[in-house]
């Protein structure tokens, strides 16, 4: 097992994320504006909002792939943007992050793809390794004849499980899932919700994914956060629009908030219609 | 007192008084386009120091060392050598008819084979390889970047740099000078064949000629120049690759600008060294003798 930084007792108290006033932007496009945002150990965290929101930025700011313009990201007390490229692989171990496509390598199997995280950073024997991997393999309800295959044969569903498989195979402390049922059909859906669910009761971790499924926040998370388009915001408004139990966001009296949990295109229809028309006029 | 246009746009910008904005927006195009070369070319050497960092660093693993040289090595072999053989051929075909006015026809031997060596061998399997590697490789990661299997790497904790550009790096470093020879090699089969069996010209004359014209000081200027070739098509097409623009047209456009910057980067090199690697051959044999 890689060599990493187990917590000390008062460090459980410690939020294990820990976001300040985090600006992130492309070029001159603001994307997040001042987010300050706080997960402690153990809990599970949904991010919601509409498509580019900035939902996945935050995610990916979280492991130190999106560099701010301003602001820091604290992992259990260290500010990630700060570490050494060495410090910064290390603390990597200590997530792990299941990608929208699963992003599992084309050019390897199955098994090679799982067994990556392994080969990076421990020394562990191939008998070791290969225990590892089919454990972890049929713990995501998948067969092992599965391992001799490479990504491109396999369907959506079992990417996404291949891929979650790849992230737990480290035992992480923090677990990232970046719309976990995006694309998949509503049954193979609730088993990833289901996986995720069995993941924290099997092991001690935090996880924070991002949906604009409500279903899957719903069943899945402690909390809820919504983010809110910067482009629909005035320049004094937070971004963060609710932040609190998942029971409580059907309950929000923000109508935005009301207005995405519930579905409801309203003014968008309006404002689509005026669009369409400016562009048949041109 | 008249009002005076604003001097800020909607962003807030500074723009030009109106008589001159034409011109200013003309010379700020311009210097935009100026900007964005000389960023790409700061961005690409940052690249290049990295890549070599870590080769410094830490060897590559064998399980990407050894698919990199394949594809880059084995699978060029072919296109290569058939490439050095018709360039042989050609030049043959393109010089006989002036060397047999002059009744020199024995000599081409000497033309052919200098040519190949020192540049056609090394500029135009180059060319060949920018095209094939280069396209590849540029292609293959760009599709790892649209489908985050970099940001994979990185959340992973493995250095992507370190996994995807260090194998293609030393792939093309090592084995494009190996390519070169061969091609060098294939072409003046090809000149040989072309010449003797198809001109009939006198193969004792043709190999003496071209013994006594082309050194070991030209054979070593062309696998010298063809390390460099290498090294910039790997950089250039493993840049294009890991920054190209999302989606399917962002890919293309990866692998088409590798190509493109892998080319001029050749010309510029050969250029370069070419006028470097003569200075030193005079400076070393001053009195060296010239062909004609």
């Amino acid at each position: 097992m890689a060599q990493r930084n187990k917590p000390r007792a008062n460090d459980d108290e410690r939020p294990l994320i820990d976001v300040r006033s985090l600006n992130v932007q492309f070029g001159r496009n603001p994307v997040l504006r001042e987010i300050q945002l706080s997960v402690p150990r153990g809990q599970t965290l949904a991010i919601i909002g509409e498509s580019g929101c900035g939902k996945t930025v935050l995610l990916k700011s979280l492991i130190g792939l999106v560099r701010p313009s301003g602001g820091s990201v604290l992992f259990d007390g260290q500010d990630l943007f700060k570490l050494s490229e060495q410090e910064l692989s290390r603390q990597r171990a200590r997530f792990g992050f299941l990608f929208q496509s699963a992003a599992l390598f084309d050019s390897m199997s199955v098994y090679q793809n799982v067994a990556f995280p392994l080969r990076e950073h421990t020394r562990k024997k191939k008998a070791e390794i290969d225990e590892a991997v089919c454990a972890r393999i049929k713990e995501v309800g998948l067969p092992l004849a599965v391992l001799e295959r490479k990504p491109a044969e396999l369907s959506g569903g079992m990417r996404k499980r291949v891929g979650l498989a790849r992230a737990l195979i480290m035992e992480p402390e923090l677990m990232l899932y970046d719309e976990p049922t995006t694309g998949l059909d509503p049954i193979m859906s609730d088993v990833i919700n289901e996986l995720i669910l069995r993941t924290r009761r099997r092991h001690p971790v935090t996880s924070i994914l991002v949906t604009h499924d409500m279903r899957t926040a719903h069943k899945v998370a402690d909390r809820i956060i919504m983010i809110y388009p910067l482009s629909r915001l005035t320049a004094d408004e937070p971004q963060i629009i609710f932040n609190g139990p998942a029971e409580a966001v059907d309950r929000a009296k923000d109508p935005r908030v009301t207005q995405f949990v519930r579905g409801e295109a309203r003014e968008r229809l309006v404002e689509m219609g005026a669009l369409s028309q400016s562009a048949a006029d041109d | 007192m008249a009002s005076e246009a604003p001097l800020n746009d909607s962003r807030g910008e500074l723009v030009a008084p109106r008589p001159i904005r034409p011109i200013a927006e003309w010379l700020a195009d311009l210097g935009g386009v100026v900007i964005d070369w000389v960023t790409s070319l700061g961005n690409v050497s940052l690249f290049a120091l990295r890549t070599i960092s870590w080769l410094v660093a830490r060897m590559p693993r064998r399980d990407t060392l050894m698919p990199a040289f394949y594809q880059i090595g084995v699978l060029s072999l072919p296109v290569v050598a058939l490439t050095g053989t018709f360039i042989g051929m050609v030049l043959a075909v393109q010089s006989y008819s002036q060397f047999h006015m002059l009744n020199l026809e024995t000599r081409l031997g000497a033309i052919i084979n200098m040519s190949l060596v020192r540049e056609l061998g090394p500029v135009l399997a180059a060319t060949m390889l920018a095209g094939r590697v280069g396209g590849a490789m540029a292609a293959e990661l760009g599709t790892m970047r649209v489908t985050e299997q970099i940001d994979a790497l990185s959340s992973m904790g493995a250095n992507p740099i370190y996994y995807l550009v260090v194998p293609r790096f030393l792939g093309c470093l090592m084995l494009i000078p190996a390519l070169t020879i061969m091609a060098d090699f294939m072409g003046i089969v090809g000149g040989w064949f072309y010449c003797t069996v198809i001109l009939n010209i006198d193969a004792h004359h043709y190999w003496e000629h071209s013994r006594n014209f082309v050194g070991s000081f030209d054979l070593f200027s062309g696998v010298f120049k063809s390390f460099f070739f290498g090294a910039a098509i790997a950089l250039i097409s493993c840049h294009r690759g890991f920054n190209c623009d999302p989606g399917a047209e962002g890919v293309g456009k990866a692998a088409t600008g590798a190509f493109v910057f892998s080319f001029v980067a050749i010309l510029a090199i050969d250029l370069a060294l070419g006028i470097m690697l003569d200075s030193i051959y005079y400076t070393l044999w001053p009195g060296a003798g010239h062909l004609v």
